[in-house]
């Protein structure tokens, strides 16, 4: 039992690693703001789960590991808002993302067609 | 020990505030606890799908995005379901919810499958589902 | 006690490649993005330290420290929207 808990935390606690790994190279190769935005959902998502999921298995059923799921619900309730507060700012601050498809026509929810030039 | 203590504490303050009818239905979204039992399992694994998805993208040596603006409809009726939407798309890596007027969504992609996907409204209509009957 | 150790030294070298982006960042936007990554990735970092040493003190500045980096996110956001751009070259960037 102690053997098969070990192994299923480091796979989760790898797993968590790796992905977090990805989401940095994605954030050096990524070419402008926006898809860099992806590539932090990546860290802020499944690196964070899969590392806090090992730890929890590693806690076992303790206060530890009630501390553990509520970090993980707290980022996982905060990292949307600052995402899309950081998109809606940059949008705002005129710096448009580099599209190969705009299907949009032009239009974004909340600008008025004058303001779009 | 420490959790139930934590657990009686919250609860008599949150009696103590409807008492004082402190309370909205609106801040307190409690009757959605039954649908989210099956609402956040969905969401952690379409979470996976995409997540994966995109590192996939993120590892191939040619980086082969071709990043998509569009327009989502929402079709939840109160302002818990279309923030539960906006944050829903948000949350899943891929794409990210950019700008929110009243129940159009501009919704940033990385890849144009990515934003066909969502404009098929499979997402959508699972919000709507978990925002059910309850609505303000 | 070894594999977190493993997932640390994959969490500190993200750091170091979010922290390159945050100083190589054409944009403003870059680095914010960067410094909301580094909180999050220090909350993580947090946890895994508290196991290696057995403290898990470490846990409760972790639950604080998630908090703490939305508000601080959100803040540095609303200044930039008020203020005007020093340099509207640059912002367009």
């Amino acid at each position: 039992m102690e053997m098969v808990l070990d192994i299923l935390s480091w796979v989760f606690l790898l797993a968590g690693g790796a992905f977090c790994l990805i989401g940095g190279l994605g954030m050096l190769r990524m070419p402008d703001v926006y898809t860099r935005l992806h590539a932090v959902s990546v860290i802020e998502t499944l690196g964070m789960g899969g590392i806090i999921l090992g730890l929890i298995l590693q806690a076992g059923f303790t206060l530890v590991a009630a501390k553990l799921i509520i970090i993980a619900a707290l980022i996982l309730l905060t990292a949307p808002v600052a995402t899309h507060a950081l998109a809606q700012a940059a949008l705002h601050a005129g710096i448009l993302p580099k599209l190969d498809h705009d299907k949009t026509g032009g239009h974004i929810a909340g600008e008025d067609e004058s303001s779009n030039s | 020990m420490l959790m139930v203590i934590g657990a009686v504490c919250s609860f008599g303050v949150a009696l103590l505030a409807s008492r004082m009818e402190l309370l909205d239905k609106e801040g307190h979204p409690i009757y959605l606890l039954g649908r989210a039992v099956w609402f956040w399992p969905w969401l952690i694994w379409e979470i996976i799908k995409a997540g994966t998805d995109v590192s996939k993208i993120i590892l191939s040596p040619k980086l082969p995005i071709s990043p998509t603006l569009i327009n989502v409809r929402a079709s939840q009726k109160s302002a818990v379901g279309i923030v539960t939407y906006a944050n829903s798309i948000t949350l899943t890596p891929g794409t990210v919810s950019v700008e929110l007027e009243d129940d159009e969504i501009t919704v940033h992609a990385i890849t144009r499958d990515g934003a066909e996907d969502l404009a098929e409204g499979h997402m959508d209509r699972v919000v709507s589902r978990f925002e059910g009957e309850g609505a303000l | 006690m070894m594999m977190f150790a493993v997932a640390t030294i994959a969490v500190l070298v993200t750091i170091g490649m979010v922290l390159a982006r945050a100083i190589l960042g054409p944009s403003l936007f870059d680095r914010v993005l960067a410094g909301n990554t580094v909180g999050s990735l220090a909350v993580l970092t947090l946890a895994l330290i508290g196991f290696v040493t057995g403290r898990p003190e470490f846990l409760d500045i972790g639950i604080l420290y998630t908090l703490l980096n939305l508000i601080g996110t959100i803040a540095v956001l609303r200044y930039f929207k008020m203020a005007e751009p020093l340099n509207p070259a640059q912002a367009k960037d």
